[in-house]
This record gives structure tokens, sequence and C-alpha cells, in this order.
């Protein structure tokens, strides 16, 4: 530990923090790139929790768990941006609230 | 709280979720993800206070070197720069706003005292390619193999979805 006085609830508070923001734009925005970013941007904060908890407890688990995040939020990424390349070739569109085709 | 905190850490948090704030808020989608590099590298800073360097350095190079600048080439070439986004109304936004919030409210409630009981046992040297590489290659050897099978399945649905399809134009359009 660098730091003496940094806790790890600090850790927890940010990452709560950052988790809530990219659920706030998931909630809010419309735009899909801007969703699939919000996206990342809440296993960023799940990522940062884990590595927080790895390193307070001496456990080199979380920072591997991390590790296989990073590598699910890839192909994530990849594939969810091949899907809305497709979308959009289709509709013109980006907009998530026009792709209402399924609603019964 | 805030008063005995290390300067670094309260600064990169700043930056952290003012960037954050910035992607979800930010009209043009570019500023977007510009917002969104500058938010993972101070999380890389975080990691560097936590002495995880693998992980920084790994954070930097698959987040803001290939995934970002996958978001940036999509934007480019789907032309979408500008400012294309309908207005929601303020509704939308209180909301997602109480949502959020109370998502965040019931998370900071529970793990209020979970500092409490974590076990400190800091071991040097833990976040380093050496130690992170021993665990991975023996215990996690097996999901390590199928991340690989995971990504050769990610890239064959990629480029079948981004193929050009005639028969699919006629079902959404």
């Amino acid at each position: 530990m660098i730091f003496q006085n940094l806790d790890i609830s600090h850790y927890i508070y940010l990452s709560t923090v950052l988790f809530s923001i990219g659920l706030f734009g998931v909630l809010f925005r419309r735009n899909a790139i801007v969703l699939l970013m919000c996206i990342e941007l809440m296993l960023n904060a799940v990522n940062l929790l884990f590595t927080a908890l790895s390193t307070y407890m001496g456990d080199a688990d979380g920072q591997i768990f991390v590790f296989f995040i990073m590598v699910v939020a890839a192909a994530e990424a990849a594939v969810g941006l091949a899907i809305l390349v497709m979308v959009y070739r289709n509709t013109r569109k980006t907009d998530v609230s026009f792709l209402d085709q399924l609603k019964g | 709280m805030f008063n005995n905190l290390p300067i670094p850490f309260l600064v990169l948090s700043f930056f952290t979720i003012l960037s954050a704030l910035y992607v979800v808020t930010s009209k043009n989608p570019i500023h977007s993800v510009l917002a969104l590099i500058l938010t993972f590298f101070s999380i890389s800073a975080h990691y560097v206070l936590l002495n995880a360097q693998f992980l920084a350095i790994v954070n930097l190079i698959v987040y803001a070197g290939a995934i970002m600048v996958l978001f940036l080439f999509v934007l480019m070439l789907l032309n979408l720069n500008k400012d294309a986004e309908p207005i929601k109304s303020n509704l939308w936004g209180i909301a997602a706003a109480i949502s959020a919030g109370l998502l965040l409210l019931v998370i900071t409630a529970a793990f209020q005292k979970a500092g409490e009981n974590v076990v400190k046992h800091p071991v040097e040297g833990i976040g380093l390619v050496k130690a992170l590489g021993q665990t991975l290659f023996t215990r996690f050897l097996v999901p390590f193999e199928l991340s690989g099978a995971l990504f050769l399945a990610a890239m064959v649905g990629s480029v079948l979805l981004g193929k050009r399809d005639k028969v699919n134009k006629d079902l959404l359009a």
C-alpha cells in the first residue's frame, strides 16, 4: 500500500459513483454508441473495485478476474459495434428508441 | 471524510468522476469517446496507486488503445460526429437520475461497514507480471484457453455481421 490512510471504503465509494454514472447514461441516452460506452464505464467501475479488493487482501485472483473482464469487454465491444454498423446500414439511425419492431 | 486523504487520490478521483460525467452528458459522441479515454487513463493511474502495474498497462493498451479506437473508427465511418440525437424530455432525465441515485444510495448504505471486514493482508509484488502469470497459467489455465475460443467466436460473429447482406435490407427498412 502506498498511502496508509487510504481505506478500502474510499475505493468502494468511488467505484459505486462511477457505476451509477454509467447506469444513468444507459437509462438517459438514446444513441447506441454512447450506450455501449456507458456499459464500458460500468465494467471499469467493477474492475477498479476488483483491483482495490485484490490489493488490500493480498490475493491475485481479483486481478485475474479483471483480466478476464477486459477480454469479455473487448469481445463485447467488437460484436456490439458490428451489430450497430449493421443496424445503421439498414435503418440510417443509431437511435435505440426507433428499434421497437419486436414490440408486441 | 475527505480531510486526511492523500492528494493524488483526491485529484485522480475528481478527474475520473468529472470525465465520466462528461461522457454521459456530452451531446457530441466524439467528445464522449475522448472523455472516456481520459477516464480510462485516470483509472489506470488508480491501478498504479493500487500497486497493480500490469493491469495499469493492460488497461491502457486494451481499453484506451484498442476498444476506444474501435469506437472512434465506427463513429467516423458512420459519420456520426454531429449532434443527431433528439432531445429527451426532462422527465426521462429526472427518472434516470432518481434511479441511478437510488442505486448509489443502496450500495453505499450496504457497503458502509465493508471496509472494517476486509482482512488487510498486503503482499508485495502481487500486481507484477510474474505473480499474475503464475496464477493465470496454473489455476486459471482453462478459462484462459476458453477466452481464446471466445475471441474466435467474437471475430467470426463480427465479420459475419459486418458483411453486406442483401436479404436483411428488406426486413428492417
